[in-house]
């Protein structure tokens, strides 16, 4: 027998201040079906989905509504009770595997431990249920994967271990939490694939948190919009994306698919307009023309004990050539560990190259940060991909602009709070911003202070690590546009370290793809990302999901083929 | 570009996380003013001079006439605790300011350099913390003799062997973060690093350690007092108030409990604060200190 789980007028308040987080929250998830929950961060869609498990975080109360499995009151469940239902019933699946391991206990003991703590069965039927998990979740080498440790397998497997472990006690619904967000996208597709046979194969029920549409068009029945920790949206997944309601939706919708986004008349214009609808008018607006700020000459870098011809046991980066030219968006792109952001490092002087040149302007920089002027330090500024640690929390705003700006160009006195002024304005922040801390920022103006903070050195060539990945879809277009129009109006250069192909898309003149430590292919962004010549390139790029129903089948059909050519190429 | 600004949630206000202490706390906070009340007027409110013999008989029990009664050669002990509370809290703060300072500084300076110097310093630091405190500091006020100086000094060395693994471990948490990455790109000396980057990151945590390590002082000082080496007579901070009066245990009086009370509850009273401190600011500073 299976058992629906209903979420009835969920009402969930602040403890403190008794202001409501979510509210009135009505949705059914039927056997066999995944609904999915999508909205930003701070929509209350983690919190909505914990409390099938009976979880509420401290701090937060319900204060109205009922959450049902069949005819148990989850919310009513304690001690033991709900010792018993959870993981038996209704499992979880956390965002980060790596975290959600032990690192110091063997993966077997770890994904079976559910059904052991249930006790369930005899531990021969338990390891027989594991095993069979292992095959259906097409993890390589099911009879030994259970003895490695969890740093001794790859992140995607990692994360299709812990879905065996939410299924080993063989539960009749699971929570997934953004399974799939710390995963690069060619991992993702696959896992995406096992996740969604797992769940059809067995026939329960699922609850999908994800803040991407075009991941979850591919795995869930129905979706539920949440914003502000109100429903503004539900219905099927060909209704939502086909025929959104809500002009949230709408904004997710365009936010998330460039392809889209060019056919949506209503939306305000973006960069991604113009670059793939039209792009002859785009070569006019961007004259890329000129000599190249900044070369890259057969850069290697590596770390560990160096040999006697200077090279390093582990090399990252293996003769890297790159061209950047004056006032275009260079998109270096690649899977993690493809040595991207060791490039940028590199570039900035904070990680050592063993050999080749980088030239800026012409003139090269030495390999050691110390050995730098601060002028050249100044003109190659980096932007870091967590806009939250990249802030000091005990300075104001005005405290970590003013020290960048007297350090490298050495003003002083009112000319500097005039700097400061001109940067907020730069950026699009109100100038009193400066006399705030960063925690009394959100995170979209905290990536802004960081882009003033580069500003403020006078760069002629902008490093962005992955500055988008962290923020929110309608953030992060925000942040695009910003990058955009600083190329417009200041004439600078960025090089954008990313993994997100549409930002990509949506940005950049010319990308390159890296490799494990090569750049295979560049070019220009359009004829690179429409006509990949490398076998990676084109994995890559089918790799990302569109945002269409049956997008995932096709793509793992040509998966066989891609994988095959990257192995050979 | 309207839209951006506008599509973003306006700067929210959050405010101060202020560490408001709770009712043990308060606690703590009245019992640590008490004696430092003390500390300051002791000696203007002591009824009699603390070395002179008030009476002829040793181990009075507590009277209106001597409020703790007499000690072991008949004086005064209530004269003797409030005078001796000013050395003992002079002598531990002054050596928990060494410790802290000398700890920190090489502690932070080690996380920061990196690489061999951090490896010798760490080392040596390694080297000092396996000898048993008591024992290391033994072995030094035997080699250099009881003098205020040398144990203040003393005390300060062998805890900020202790404060430098705390505040290295607190420093390197802060050197692998993305702003002192930021920094460091930007070609900011070591010092300035250390000093504006760090140093105001980690203030609150060894501001705890400070009062956590007043307390081992305390300790510190008393046991050495206790076993006749810390503080000579005629002076008298709480430990030899202990250890002078500790026979008049075995004749069946109270005389040597006061100053192990005062030495307790001085204790107990840092201790309620630092606990409500860490519980309160979330950080989980006491597994870090020990």
């Amino acid at each position: 027998m299976k058992n629906h789980l209903s979420f009835k007028n969920l009402t969930i308040c602040r403890d403190d201040t008794g202001a409501a987080i979510v509210k009135d929250i009505s949705f059914d998830v039927a056997p066999g079906k995944v609904v999915a929950l999508i909205g930003e961060s701070g929509s209350g869609k983690t919190t909505v989905s914990l409390t099938a498990l009976g979880y509420v975080r401290s701090g937060l109360r319900v204060t109205g509504g009922t959450v049902t499995f069949g005819d148990t009151d989850i919310l009513a469940l304690s001690g033991h009770a709900l010792r018993d239902f959870r993981g038996r019933r209704i499992a979880y699946v956390a965002q980060s595997a790596a975290a959600a391991f032990n690192p110091g206990l063997t993966i077997g003991f770890q994904v079976a431990e559910t059904a052991s703590i249930h006790a369930l069965g005899t531990a021969a039927e338990r390891q027989a249920h594991v095993f069979k998990l292992y095959e259906e979740l097409q993890l390589p080498a099911a009879a030994t994967i259970g003895d490695r440790y969890p740093h001794e397998v790859s992140g995607g497997q990692l994360q299709r271990l812990m879905a065996a472990m939410a299924m080993s006690a063989g539960p009749e619904c699971i929570v997934f939490d953004e399974p799939t967000t710390a995963l690069d996208v060619t991992t993702q597709v696959d896992v995406l694939k096992t996740f969604k046979d797992l769940i059809q194969g067995h026939g329960i029920g699922a609850v999908y948190v994800s803040h991407d549409l075009a991941v979850v068009a591919q795995i869930a029945d129905e979706i539920v919009v949440l914003q502000a920790g109100e429903i503004v949206e539900h219905g099927t997944v060909e209704q939502v994306i086909n025929k959104p309601q809500h002009h949230y939706t709408k904004l997710l919708i365009a936010a998330s698919d460039p392809e889209i986004a060019s056919k949506t008349a209503k939306l305000p214009k973006r960069p991604a307009t113009v670059l793939i609808s039209d792009s002859s008018k785009h070569a006019e607006m961007m004259p890329t023309e000129g000599d190249p700020v900044l070369r890259i000459r057969d850069l290697c870098v590596g770390y560990g004990a160096t040999n006697r011809q200077g090279e390093p046991s582990v090399k990252v980066l293996k003769d890297i050539n790159l061209d950047i030219k004056a006032r275009s968006i260079h998109a270096v792109i690649g899977e993690s560990g493809s040595g991207k952001s060791t490039l940028a490092r590199a570039i900035c002087g904070l990680t050592r190259f063993y050999q080749g040149q980088v030239l800026l302007d012409g003139a090269s920089l030495s390999p050691d940060l110390k050995s730098r002027t601060r002028a050249e330090l100044g003109r190659v500024q980096m932007v870091m991909q967590m806009a939250d640690v990249a802030l000091n929390p005990a300075h104001t705003i005005d405290k970590i602009l003013r020290r960048p700006i007297q350090y490298i160009t050495g003003e002083t006195g009112s000319a500097v709070d005039d700097r400061i002024a001109d940067l907020l304005h730069k950026v699009k922040l109100p100038a009193d911003v400066a006399r705030r801390l960063p925690r009394e920022l959100s995170g979209g103006q905290k990536q802004r202070i960081n882009l003033a903070r580069a500003l403020a050195g006078q760069p002629r060539v902008v490093l962005c690590d992955e500055v988008t990945s962290a923020l929110d879809t309608v953030v992060r277009n925000a942040i695009i546009d910003l990058i955009w129009s600083l190329r417009e109006d200041l004439g600078l250069t960025f090089v954008m370290i990313s993994h997100d192909i549409s930002t990509v898309a949506a940005l950049c003149d010319e990308v390159a793809v890296m490799h494990r430590g090569h750049v295979v292919e560049q070019g220009g962004t359009e004829s690179t990302l429409r006509a990949p010549r490398h076998a990676y390139t084109r994995k890559l790029m089918r790799s990302v999901p569109h945002l269409r129903v049956g997008w995932l089948e096709q793509a793992i059909d040509h998966r066989h083929t891609d994988t095959q050519l990257v192995l050979e190429g | 570009m309207q839209t951006s600004i506008s599509s973003e949630p306006a700067i929210v206000a959050v405010p101060a996380k202020a560490a408001r202490l709770g009712a043990a706390g308060y606690v703590g906070v009245a019992i640590l003013v008490f004696w430092l009340l003390i500390a300051i007027a002791g000696r203007l409110v002591a009824p009699y001079d603390p070395t002179e013999f008030v009476s002829d008989e040793g181990f009075l029990a507590p009277s209106l006439q001597f409020l703790l009664g007499t000690d072991y050669l008949g004086r005064d002990l209530f004269s003797r605790l409030l005078v001796g509370t000013q050395l003992t809290l002079v002598m531990a703060l002054i050596a928990t300011m060494i410790a802290s300072s000398v700890g920190t500084f090489l502690g932070v300076f080690a996380a920061v350099a990196g690489g061999w110097v951090d490896m010798a310093l760490s080392r040596v630091n390694d080297a000092f913390l396996s000898f048993p405190t008591t024992i290391l500091g033994l072995v030094i006020i035997a080699a250099l003799g009881s003098h205020i100086p040398v144990l203040v000094i003393t005390t300060g060395l062998i805890y900020s062997t202790s404060v430098f693994r705390v505040s290295r471990a607190l420093a390197m948490d802060q050197a692998q973060l993305d702003y002192v990455v930021v920094a460091k790109a930007r070609g900011e000396g070591r010092w300035w690093i250390i000093a504006h980057e760090v140093l105001p990151n980690i203030f609150a945590p060894l501001l705890v350690d400070f009062g956590m390590r007043l307390t081992f002082a305390i300790l510190f000082l008393s046991a050495l007092s206790f076993l006749g080496l810390g503080v000579q007579p005629p002076l008298a901070d709480w430990g030899t108030l202990v250890r002078e009066n500790m026979t008049g245990l075995t004749s069946g009086v109270f005389t040597p409990i006061f100053p192990a009370m005062a030495i307790a509850s001085f204790a107990i009273g840092l201790n309620l604060i630092v606990d409500d401190l860490a519980t309160r600011s979330g950080q989980h500073i006491v597994g870090k200190l020990i």
